[in-house]
């Protein structure tokens, strides 16, 4: 059954790292982790993207000859000149695949480029799916707000147009995105001299009510959940409803063993249960929530579970 | 100095949650009514709110006796099989009589290209198009003839747009502000399981619960505190991103500040950066709300068309912590 | 609308009003309610399954209260006596309390209902989805509540209403409560 084996793919970094960090992270990823896929490219924050810009050439080819398929993200929020040239100009990349993170890339991205869509775009039903499919897709991460209901007519569209319909199936949940940088708002500082503050923050930035409940994360421009989902005791329902590969969002843990308790996990051989231990044995610091499509609000009822 | 130029005469689009505010809105002088079907097609699918087919055949003709135009909403992302209502809508909205949709699901937009080629398509704030060339693929494929643009915006990076694009733009001048990129936030649905983009509802009444805690009053939404407001303090409604909460060593209000969007002021620079309508929020709000800010803003646009100054804080009483801000408009909002 | 602070429901006449005998009351309430859903039917059906719920109506400044279930079928309307301590003992799904110069003139189209709340002159308790969903379904059936008590006297309605007309503005003087509808009173 090695061929329906579902893929797993490691998103790209949301948050703020060190590049030597994010460079290093990514040569382990690229020599030990159990990942089909890898996404680079920063979708966040534009203002973080030249910090990259010179190391990614390396770290591509550092992945790709680990046997990893490279995909790289444009940027979810784009406004500004530079952030449109920057879109038009990994629309044009060749050599590696690509990932739309909202429409802008499709006004110049060639109509024989085919493309994979992050769930940052809003991809409900089958009529846009069947759309984007026509376009050039072939790969599609659902917004994780989706209920199981919907996911399921979703990857059995996808399955009848040849397109992967993904998951995001662990990490803080990316919620939303803004032209306002809260990182730098609670700070007292503008947007355009921000200091990086967001940069002392590797999983972002807990948000809590005023009775102390866990609630989200900040991380620049973004909103995230602040526990960290795991689709664990999903797995089979979702492979049995034809989701053709796992997104593992990178917080600051070991991934390559998160990456081996998903692997494990999803062949069967590890209960949700043992997962949830593998993983935070793996050093996850925010708590561990169940995903949306499970149905329970608010995400971390199921939480801590192991 | 020139003579005065002929200014370019801007469409103000008012809101009508019900039939009654519809009439209202028409009456103190809007150009345009939105207003949407009473499900979850609708981006303001909240109770005792909206119109049925007869409501809304009934009320557009009133609109048409009356000069004035409407554009149906249908601006959530459909149920994933289940995307025949919203097609049955934009149907509904043509044989009605509506003068445009308003839509934000790629799917949606392509079907209605296709399938009602002479309905006038307009592209929701929750569609987010944000910058000249998102604007251009909506425009060019699918035939779009007006955004409706994010609230995150500078007047400089809207006049930049229209430098840039060959569509209408339409923008928000009064009410409640969406801080996030709309159509891009699910705040809600992490909190309550039920989302804009989805059901149609931010931070749904189904899941507020106030209580009077000593001197406090608590603001719940689904489990979370989402605000405690002492005696005497102007009560915010639940909204997740416009609540208090603590990040590190901050409290207070970690994304938006309980205010509501007035840019009446920024008429005569909106103008200028090429806007062609502007569109005043709360579909939600009483038709004493409806009222007050139509006729205040047809007063402004008046006032704007005839070179007289536009007067400030028309409406401050309406407004949402009862304080208004001029929102992304202003660069330093960031 | 305007910025004036509302105006308290004056002592002396609540005093009298609070002497009333309450059958009496209840029975015109009871007609009340009934002319109202047979007059304005498409309230009641706006209202969706929030007509199934209990409506405290909380007039803050009067001696007593209104429970409310607008079910199409059997709409009822009591009203009930404060305790001493202030209190109204009903039982309900949802509390709107303040000035009976803020309720009505929410009811009337005066004034916006999120402005009150806003500003803390009205105060929501329990059910917020079924109290938006009445403040939405009120809001568009344009009520004048003496139009409304004018149009269940029947025959007389008339004659009531040319009283009620007349009334109306010493009345509202009096006791600051905007009795008709703004923008006219129309039985």
């Amino acid at each position: 059954m090695s061929e329906t084996r579902p893929a797993l793919v490691l998103g790209p970094l949301l948050f703020n790292w060190p590049v030597d960090k994010w460079a290093d992270f990514l040569a382990r990823i690229a020599d030990e982790a159990d990942v089909d896929r890898v996404h680079v490219g920063e979708v966040v924050c534009s203002k973080r993207e030249p910090f990259y810009a010179d190391r990614l050439p390396e770290v591509i080819e550092r992945l790709q000859r680990g046997g990893k398929t490279v995909v790289v993200d444009t940027l979810a929020l784009v406004t500004l000149k530079r952030e449109r040239a920057l879109v038009a100009d990994l629309a044009g990349l060749d050599g590696v695949e690509i990932e739309i993170n909202d429409f802008t890339p499709l006004a110049s991205l060639p109509a024989d480029r085919r493309f994979a869509v992050s769930p940052l775009v809003n991809v409900y039903d089958e009529g846009t799916l069947g759309w984007l499919a026509a376009r050039g897709a072939w790969s599609v991460c659902l917004p994780p707000e989706l209920p199981f209901a919907s996911i399921a007519t979703m990857a059995a569209a996808g399955t009848a147009l040849g397109v992967e319909t993904q998951i995001f199936a662990f990490g803080r949940l990316p919620l939303a995105i803004s032209g306002r940088c809260y990182h730098a708002r609670i700070q007292g500082l503008a947007k355009d001299s921000c200091r990086y503050v967001c940069a002392e923050d590797p999983d972002g930035l807990d948000v809590d009510t005023l009775d102390g409940e866990a609630f989200l994360a900040i991380n620049g421009v973004q909103t995230l959940s602040q526990s960290c989902v795991a689709a664990l005791d999903e797995a089979e329902r979702l492979i049995a409803a034809g989701v053709g590969a796992f997104r593992l969002s990178p917080q600051d843990c070991d991934m390559v063993a998160v990456a081996a308790a998903f692997r494990a996990r999803l062949a069967g051989t590890i209960d949700g249960t043992e997962a949830r231990a593998a993983i935070v044995a793996a050093g996850l610091k925010p708590p561990l929530g169940v995903p949306m499509m499970s149905g329970s609000w608010p995400a971390t009822a199921g939480a801590p579970r192991a | 100095m020139n003579a005065p130029l002929a200014k370019t005469r801007p469409e103000l689009v008012c809101p009508a949650g019900t039939p009654a505010a519809f009439r209202t809105a028409v009456e103190a002088g809007a150009d345009a009514i939105y207003c949407g079907f009473r499900d979850e097609t609708n981006a303001r699918n909240f109770p005792g709110l909206n119109f049925d087919r007869s409501e809304l055949a009934q009320s557009i003709r009133f609109a048409h006796d009356h000069g004035t135009k409407v554009l149906v909403a249908i601006n959530t992302f459909p149920r994933a099989g289940a995307t025949a209502l919203w097609h049955k809508a934009v149907a509904d909205a043509e044989d009605a009589g509506a003068d445009a949709v308003i839509l934000a699901d790629l799917g949606l937009v392509a079907h209605a290209a296709v399938k009602h080629p002479n309905l006038r398509r307009h592209l929701s704030v929750q569609a987010a198009a944000s910058n000249p060339d998102a604007i251009r693929f909506w425009v060019e494929t699918f035939g779009i003839r007006r955004v409706v643009l994010p609230r995150i915006l500078s007047v400089a990076e809207i006049a930049a747009i229209n430098a840039e694009i060959t569509c209408e733009t339409e923008v928000f001048v009064f009410g409640g502000l969406c801080v996030m990129a709309e159509g891009r936030c699910s705040l809600s649905s992490h909190a309550t399981g039920k989302s804009p983009n989805m059901q149609g509802v931010c931070s749904p009444p189904s899941h507020v619960v106030y209580k009077e805690e000593g001197d406090d009053l608590v603001a719940k939404l689904g489990a979370y505190t989402i605000d405690r407001t002492p005696k005497g303090v102007a009560a915010p409604y639940p909204t997740l991103c416009k609540g208090r909460f603590t990040a590190g060593t901050y409290q207070g209000h970690v994304f938006e500040d309980p205010v509501s969007l007035d840019a009446a002021m920024l008429i005569p620079p909106l103008v200028d950066a090429g806007v062609t309508a502007f569109k005043i929020e709360g579909r939600q709000r009483s038709r004493a709300y409806t009222q007050a800010v139509v006729a205040a803003f047809r007063k402004a646009v008046d006032d704007h068309l005839a070179g007289r100054p536009i007067a400030a804080d028309m409406t401050r009483r309406l407004a949402e912590g009862q304080t208004t801000t001029a929102g992304a408009y202003k660069k330093t909002w960031r | 609308m305007t910025d004036a602070p509302l105006p308290r429901f004056p002592r002396l006449v609540d005093r009298v009003l609070g002497r009333l005998p309450t059958l009496p009351l209840d029975l015109a309430l009871r007609r009340f309610i009934t002319s109202l859903a047979d007059r304005h039917p498409s309230l009641f059906s706006r209202l969706g399954d929030q007509a199934e719920k209990r409506f405290l109506i909380d007039p803050v400044d009067v001696s007593f209260g209104f429970l409310l279930r607008p079910d199409p079928a059997m709409p009822r309307l009591e009203a009930i006596k404060r305790d001493a301590d202030g209190t109204i003992d009903a039982q309900w799904d949802a509390r709107i309390a303040g000035p009976l110069a803020a309720l009505v003139g929410m009811v009337h189209g005066a004034l916006d209902g999120d402005a009150l709340f806003f500003s803390r002159d009205i105060v929501i308790e329990g059910d917020t989805e079924a109290v938006l969903g009445l403040r939405n379904a009120v809001d568009d059936a344009e009520l004048d509540l003496a139009g409304e008590v004018a149009a269940m006297t029947g025959p007389a309605a008339g004659f009531v209403a040319e009283v009620i007309r007349r009334a109306a503005p010493v009345a509202e003087r009096l006791t600051g409560v905007a009795l008709v509808r703004s923008g006219g009173f129309a039985p």
